[in-house]
């Protein structure tokens, strides 16, 4: 029922862990429908002076659909800027693992949601 | 690749003697058991004997069983039958009682009923051990209820419910002053308890007992349901006047074979279950002493010898079940995740559990050709999996609970 796309990011997620002293940090989910979701975010300015995601990792509580769209996002936000991450939706993540069952489009696709919540939380920080 | 199957409460292998003696009624002795030609003949005495296989396993009569496509008609049939049967003769309401932890297709039928104002119902909750308290049935009996329906082993977490003292109270209810004719019937659905407990109709004191062949190296697709003689159920799929006038369909001549054949392989069960027993301990033991904050859901004691239902912090059932799967051992979870419908499994909430702590159980049901060298193999594979899932979650519950609070 789920693709080998999905297999495999479940079985060898990548980016998977935690940054010391974050830029932003999303956690979306709750312990009773069971998926939970951590993304930390590294920003840096590159020599345009842009703000890129130079480092993301997540923490996953859930199913295999949860660990593997959680792995999968932080293939796709690597290295973009803000505008380009926030550009990221369910739909870009579940593609990129070459379809996700119905049943689970929406409960354990919380990874694009997880990511804005990062790139909001380093934007209020940095509020000026 | 290995590959360890502990689900057997989900299913059995069709065992080779039995798929044996089933083979020439697919295509040789193929009649149809109600042709009056030798070829029907020859069917029908192969149903006959099937019948007694499963009559003397249930110390039953042979115009007492009823064959069914499986566990889920025979209950269906037995508490629609018992309401409708009652309904044509009284025209009111009745009530019935049966458990929050049922399987579905009892709890359903139920819920079903009282949606549809056909009855009232009250389901009984079990206690933390997943036991249901006689007294609690008792109690919530009423001048109209016709039917208590309470399974004998629960699938989930293979705890076993006290069925003959069930029994034993019904039985001195309707000999009580007052109830008239009516008399309150009890079903039990005793699918998991084939071959593990005693199925004795007289000594459990039932009326009604429902089982199913797959769950004991028998075929899927085939079933039977206790009738006690001179109860009045009425069918409830219309057509042919087969099963006594009970149900309606051709017979299922091979699977009704092959579930006869099943039944009268239970033999020594009480060498086997020790056996199992004492794997299943062994099992129990070495989970929770290897794996941190992992815990037992139900009672040690009074639970099927085949079952094991663990739970495991920080970890989701359904990932664990997939790693494990890679691993080559097969089992099951009452996790959400893993579920059509995305809820958490009933029984474990019927428990007292809260949803977030349903959701890293898991269930391995063991077999009788399970051996030590696959527990041990298994309990490698669960602790390794167990650890990787927690790695991945890290902190994310920890961290969870600090910001709400």
């Amino acid at each position: 029922m789920y693709s080998k796309k999905v297999l495999e990011h479940f079985t060898r997620p990548h980016n998977q862990g935690v940054i010391k002293n974050p830029s932003g940090v999303g956690m979306v989910g709750n312990p009773t429908c069971g998926d939970m979701m951590k993304i930390y975010i590294k920003v840096k300015k590159d020599v345009k002076k842009r703000e890129v995601i130079s480092d993301i990792k997540f923490e996953t509580l859930g199913c295999a659909s949860a660990i593997a769209t959680s792995s999968m996002i932080t293939d796709l936000a690597k290295n973009k800027t803000l505008e380009e991450a926030l550009k990221i939706t369910r739909n870009d993540v579940a593609e990129a693992l070459e379809g996700l069952p119905p049943i689970k489009m929406h409960c354990s696709n919380l990874a694009a949601d997880s990511l804005r919540e990062a790139v909001r939380d380093y934007r209020d920080k940095n509020k000026k | 690749m290995k590959q360890i199957y502990f689900d057997h409460a989900a299913t059995t292998p069709v065992d080779k003697k039995v798929l044996q003696e089933m083979m020439p009624y697919f295509n040789q002795n193929f009649g149809n058991a109600s042709s009056i030609h030798s070829f029907g003949q020859e069917a029908l005495l192969a149903v006959e004997k099937a019948r007694m296989q499963v009559a003397k396993y249930f110390n039953a009569n042979l115009n007492e069983i009823i064959f069914t496509s499986g566990a889920t008609e025979s209950n269906n049939l037995a508490i629609k039958g018992t309401d409708r049967a009652y309904f044509k003769k009284e025209k009111k309401k009745p009530h019935i009682i049966t458990t929050t932890f049922e399987h579905h297709c009892v709890l359903e039928t139920v819920k079903k009923m009282e949606k549809e104002n056909l009855i009232e119902a009250t389901f009984i909750n079990p206690k933390k051990d997943g036991v249901i308290d006689v007294r609690d049935i008792k109690n919530a009996i009423k001048s109209n209820t016709i039917l208590v329906s309470v399974m004998y082993v629960n699938n989930e977490i293979g705890t076993v419910q006290p069925i003959s003292e069930i029994g034993r109270m019904i039985k001195s209810k309707n000999s009580e002053q007052g109830t008239g004719d009516k008399k309150i019937i009890f079903h039990t659905d005793a699918t998991q308890a084939v071959a593990y407990f005693d199925c004795n109709v007289e000594k459990l004191g039932v009326d009604l007992m429902s089982m199913s062949a797959h769950k004991i190296y028998g075929p899927k697709g085939v079933g039977a349901l206790y009738v006690k003689f001179g109860l009045d159920i009425a069918k409830i799929q219309d057509g042919g006047a087969q099963e006594f006038g009970l149900r309606a369909g051709t017979l299922n001549v091979p699977g009704i074979v092959g579930l006869g054949s099943a039944i009268s392989m239970i033999r020594n069960q009480d060498s086997v279950n020790t056996k199992i027993r004492e794997l299943r301990d062994y099992l129990v033991a070495k989970i929770l002493k290897e794996i941190p904050d992992s815990r037992l859901n139900g009672s040690k004691i009074k639970r099927s010898p085949n079952n094991v239902n663990v739970n495991f912090s920080r970890v989701e059932g359904e990932s664990l079940l997939m790693m494990l799967s890679a691993e080559g051992v097969f089992a099951s979870t009452g996790s959400a995740c893993s579920s059509g419908s995305l809820s958490p499994s009933h029984v474990l909430l019927s428990l007292g559990l809260k949803p977030e702590e349903t959701h890293g159980s898991l269930r391995l049901t063991l077999g009788k050709n399970t051996t030590k060298k696959e527990i041990d193999y298994a309990v490698k594979a669960i602790k390794k999996s167990v650890e990787k899932l927690r790695k991945v979650s890290g902190n994310v519950l920890k961290d969870y609970y600090k910001n709400k609070s």
